[in-house]
């Protein structure tokens, strides 16, 4: 790990991205001090994590980690509670929140309390992992690979409702993954990182299109045009509204798809849709030539 | 060979029993003094594991009766030297099973519950030690019946229990109370496993994985 220095703005939701052994999930156990660096500091609300005891920074912090970690001898409910509990919450507050928590991951808190984790499916444990790390409240969370251990639609599924949790609260979400797409469809902005360093930190958009250097490059799949465009959403490329446009997309499909509809229905342009079908913008094939044209590094740092 | 022996001094075998008993539980709580720290260090610091496996290996080749006969001239006869030769017999399984037992636990568990914000001690009494508890116990198991079967010897330094019933019986040349002693001994043996055995299906991690299967 060497020359790491990121700001990340509050409410953001961040991913740390590269491939096995490129120091992401060490970095993101700095965060919370399950790793301490050498040298340097990390601030968090402009307060040094050196100054907090360290279990006392962690009960602030969420942490989801993929095999789940979950307590396997107590009950869901115990292992929400888990930091209400380290945090000395009453009774009452700390059940209520509980069968919050649990409505929010879509465990009806009546079914789910009283079980043991081994007693649910991959994604229902994720869920509860989840649960357990917001329980109190925290403006932060790490998540180390939440979802790399589950099956591709339960993936897709929670990775969906993790945004909406995200769009509702609105906490600072540091993310480790070694999923382009994942992190792609996820995060505000990548953090790539190879040998202890980071290589470009910047939007989904910007690494796709404009790649730091060949290895970031090699990463997003550069070279290969349709898998380019599957990494770019059409809400990032919109253009102004388009009368002619017949069809509609909705606005967080990918370019991939957007060609693919265009040259089904054999059109030039698409209508793009938010979630309330309400008309945005549009999608050209013009648009979709520009984002795959081959982007050459720019000069590397 | 009968059983007359065992009927007509019941009694007798009884407060026998008891003895045993009492012997057998200091001598395990006396041990565990020990082995829990040591076991903890075994698990958790990992350059000390092989001397104290090493050492432990080594104070268990001592034959048991010339250990016995060691500890006559400072600890005297009686149950004294009867209780530091059971403990150090039981040092080698116990410190074994509670190291193994608390490395068993999945170290994804051990970092989860650090990273929600435990402190050492947290976690030591809130996940890793429930959740070693059924390996746990288990060692607990065998290092007692091996302390209950080791104790029948002590009785040859006046240290009491079920053992002086083999001693006399030999001496005297009673078979009848031979068997009475190892049918008690036996009897308190399968009781004593029995006992722990349920025990180990009531900690909250047995009872968490039966959930599974039994749902």
């Amino acid at each position: 790990m060497a020359d790491v220095s990121l700001t990340i703005e509050p409410g953001r939701f961040v991913a740390l991205l590269g491939p096995s052994g490129c120091g992401k999930t060490t970095l993101l156990k700095m965060v919370n001090r399950l790793h301490e660096p050498t040298s340097g500091r990390i601030l968090i609300d402009g307060a040094d994590i050196e100054s907090f005891a360290a279990p006392a920074l962690r009960r602030q912090i969420g942490y989801v980690i993929q095999q789940t970690g979950l307590f396997p001898h107590m009950r869901i409910e115990e292992n929400v509670a888990v930091v209400p509990s380290l945090l000395g919450w009453d009774k009452r507050r700390t059940s209520e929140r509980i069968d919050e928590l649990l409505e929010l991951v879509g465990l009806p808190p009546d079914d789910y309390r009283r079980r043991y984790p081994a007693q649910l499916s991959g994604g229902e444990q994720q869920r509860v992992g989840l649960a357990r790390a917001l329980a109190a409240e925290p403006s932060t969370m790490l998540m180390d690979e939440p979802f790399g251990a589950l099956d591709a639609i339960t993936r897709t599924r929670l990775q969906g409702e993790l945004l909406q949790i995200h769009g509702r609260m609105g906490q600072t979400i540091l993310f480790v993954t070694h999923d382009i797409e994942e992190a792609v469809r996820l995060a505000d902005q990548i953090v790539v990182m190879r040998e202890g360093r980071v290589v470009q930190f910047d939007t989904p958009l910007r690494i796709v299109m404009q790649p730091a250097d060949d290895f970031v490059a090699d990463l997003v799949g550069a070279n290969d045009v349709l898998r380019r465009l599957s990494l770019i959403r059409v809400a990032d490329v919109l253009q102004p509204v388009d009368i002619e446009a017949r069809e509609t997309i909705p606005s967080d499909a990918d370019l991939r798809a957007a060609l693919a509809q265009l040259m089904e229905q054999g059109t030039t342009s698409l209508a793009v849709v938010d979630n309330n079908m309400a008309i945005v913008g549009s999608v050209n094939l013009g648009t979709i030539e520009q984002a795959s044209k081959p982007a050459e590094p720019v000069a590397s740092a | 060979m009968n059983l007359d022996y065992l009927w007509e001094n019941w009694r007798h075998v009884l407060d026998l029993t008891g003895e045993h008993l009492e012997l057998t539980g200091i001598a395990l709580a006396v041990a565990l003094v020990f082995a829990l720290p040591l076991g903890i260090l075994v698990a958790t610091v990992r350059p000390l594991s092989l001397p104290i496996m090493l050492t432990l290996g080594v104070i268990y080749t001592i034959p048991s009766l010339a250990f016995l006969a060691f500890l006559i001239p400072s600890l005297h006869l009686g149950k004294r030297p009867a209780i530091v030769v059971l403990a150090a017999y039981a040092q080698l399984a116990l410190v074994r099973n509670i190291a193994a037992a608390l490395r068993g636990v999945d170290p994804a568990t051990i970092e989860a519950a650090t990273g929600s914000g435990m402190t050492w001690r947290q976690v030591f009494w809130r996940v890793r030690l429930p959740l070693a508890l059924p390996v746990l116990i288990a060692g607990l198991r065998i290092a007692v019946v091996t302390i209950i079967g080791l104790a029948t010897i002590t009785a040859w330094i006046n240290a009491g229990g079920l053992g002086s019933l083999l001693f006399d019986g030999i001496s005297r040349d009673y078979p009848s109370q031979i068997l009475a002693g190892t049918v008690a001994i036996v009897a308190l043996s399968l009781a004593i496993d029995f006992l722990l055995r349920l025990a180990e299906r009531l900690t909250p991690a047995a009872r968490a994985q039966r959930s599974t299967s039994g749902a």
